[in-house]
């Protein structure tokens, strides 16, 4: 973060520059991958290309997700808005929490998942992940299942946070959603409009 | 305070409009997946090929090609398939072979003498740890060029109640629109029945791309050419056959020995039709004989072995890749529903005969 030097009593107004890239680079992947994944299990013809692409998507976002841990551990955060209460904000982290460990399981359920019914874990022609679990159906039936519900569940959980997150860009204009993109707090619209104009 | 300004946005208009807004693209995004999902628009999806596996369906067994027995072997390559592919298998000396002979019906309890179609799956592991699935059958090609119209012909097909007979009408409706199956349904009427597992010519009946090591492409189909001479039953003979004669008869021959196929690809001019399983290519194509397989011994499917393997024919190797057949494309999502139902109903501990326990309540006894 190049612009503000932000002393440990005043945290930041954004979340860090990776944090942010990696935020609107894993929504993209995250929501291709949910309609991937339901193609895959419905389509007559492209079953085999998407599965070509769900595999290598999968790895990519259980990589990327690990990187944003360690960076979300790594750095402060910005505060919640003012206006938001308590609860309301320990709500909102907890979710966010889910969140990060629906994008963990994921991968790992369907990575699991293919090993436990022996199936290749095709990165690229030529190119297979070592399995991580025997084989054994009962596993396959498990892994499966949660492997689903876990990515409806995934599917429903993005619809919130987007509608929750499009409220506050649109409706509280608390700058919420600023700190995750490039632009100005709204809240501090008042002050230094020179600066804002710059940017 | 500023919780109460929620309130106050919500007596302007605006902000009526920007909740329309959010509303509307998760609206939106709802409706896609929904869509995706097969839920909703009423398309045809891979479940949809499915959907008349009965109820009391005894529960681990295939959707289709119920009735099978587990094999093991070994494929040994000629060397001949080399220069148009690098998969390992054609390259390898000895390459096991897991595998499985099944009989078309889909019904796990059918009596051998109830198909004509009988069936060779297969899972090669080359020593690079890539996988080759086949599933083959000993027709020579498929109805219908593309999946919709094997649900069709299955519709068509269908005895009426009142006659216990298809509806020619239907039946004549279905022809029109598919009037290659008219191939088919002579075929099926004319062909010889085959007589015993070990004689069957097994066809892979979708096309394939091979890729040699400079990139070059070739498309080709191939065959399981039996060592073992065809025989064929004559109508009467297959009616008073015993009802696993089949599978009888191919435990039989074990016992004197292995039994063997060449695998034969055929290799397609460029004015082939690779896209449509359907169509047979002239029989003057090069073929090349890039191994054979030996079949060593048989065991029963209830033991596992082949009981949970998706012999799902777009898994192939490094070296192969698939081509735009419809038909081809559409097995891989059909395969995948009826391995993942069964699996669940093993792993969950729902199958009983199909695992071999003892059958208490199995369809079969009822």
């Amino acid at each position: 973060m190049s612009r503000k030097k932000n002393t440990p009593s005043a945290p930041p107004m954004h979340f860090n520059i990776t944090a942010r890239i990696l935020h609107w680079l894993m929504a993209a992947m995250i929501l291709a991958m949910i309609f991937i994944g339901l193609g895959m299990m419905t389509s007559l013809t492209w079953r085999p290309w998407l599965l070509n692409l769900h595999v290598p998507l999968g790895i990519a976002i259980l990589l990327l997700v690990i990187i944003r841990f360690i960076n979300r551990l790594s750095f402060s955060v910005p505060k919640m808005p003012a206006s938001i209460s308590k609860f309301q904000s320990k709500a909102a982290g907890t979710l966010h929490w889910l969140l990060y460990g629906m994008m963990l399981a994921l991968p790992l359920t369907g990575w699991a998942q293919l090993s436990a019914g022996g199936f290749p874990v095709k990165l690229f022609p030529g190119v297979n992940l070592p399995p991580i679990l025997p084989q054994s159906p009962f596993l396959f039936a498990l892994l499966h299942d949660a492997h689903r519900v876990m990515a409806w569940l995934l599917f429903f959980m993005v619809v919130g946070h987007l509608s929750a997150a499009l409220l506050h860009a649109w409706v509280y204009r608390d700058g919420l959603f600023s700190s995750i993109t490039w632009g100005r707090k709204m809240i501090n619209k008042s002050e230094e409009p020179s600066a804002r104009a710059a940017e | 305070m500023r919780k109460n300004s929620l309130i106050a946005y919500l007596r302007t208009k605006r902000v009526l409009f920007i909740l329309c807004g959010i509303l509307l693209i998760a609206g939106t995004l709802v409706l896609a997946f929904a869509w995706s999902a097969g839920l909703i628009g009423g398309r045809i999806t891979t479940q949809t090929f499915l959907k008349d596996t009965p109820k009391t369906y005894p529960a681990g067994y295939r959707r289709a090609h119920g009735k099978g027995i587990c094999f093991e072997g070994t494929f040994r390559a000629s060397g001949k398939g080399v220069p148009f592919s690098i998969a390992r298998v054609f390259a390898q000396q000895k390459v096991p072979v897991a595998g499985r002979f099944s009989l078309g019906s889909p019904d796990p309890y059918a009596p051998d003498n109830s198909t004509r179609t009988v069936s060779m799956a297969l899972l090669l592991t080359a020593d690079d740890g890539e996988q080759w699935r086949m599933k083959l059958n000993n027709e020579p090609f498929f109805a219908t060029r593309d999946a919709e119209g094997f649900l069709k012909q299955m519709e068509a097909y269908k005895p009426t109640p009142a006659t216990g007979t298809p509806d020619p009408a239907r039946v004549a409706a279905f022809l029109k629109e598919y009037p290659e199956a008219q191939k088919y349904v002579k075929w099926d009427a004319t062909a010889p029945w085959t007589r015993s597992f070990a004689g069957a010519q097994y066809n892979v009946i979708n096309s394939f791309i091979l890729i040699d090591k400079n990139g070059k492409k070739q498309a080709i189909r191939w065959s399981m050419r039996p060592h073992a001479p065809f025989t064929s039953w004559s109508v009467n003979q297959r009616k008073q056959a015993s009802h696993d004669f089949l599978f009888e008869d191919l435990k039989k021959r074990l016992k004197k020995g292995p039994l063997y196929w060449d695998l034969v690809l055929t290799l397609a001019e460029p004015s082939d039709p690779v896209n449509d399983p359907s169509q047979v290519w002239p029989e003057n194509r090069r073929q090349i004989v890039a191994g054979t397989l030996e079949v060593s011994h048989v065991f029963d499917q209830t033991n596992g072995g082949c009981r949970d393997v998706n012999f799902d024919p777009t898994r192939v190797p490094k070296g192969i890749t698939l081509s735009d057949d419809p038909v081809l494309a559409a097995r891989a999502g059909i395969y995948s529903h009826s391995h993942s139902d069964r699996v669940r109903e093993i792993g969950y501990g729902k199958a009983t005969d199909a695992v071999g326990k003892p059958k208490n309540d199995n369809p079969k006894n009822k």
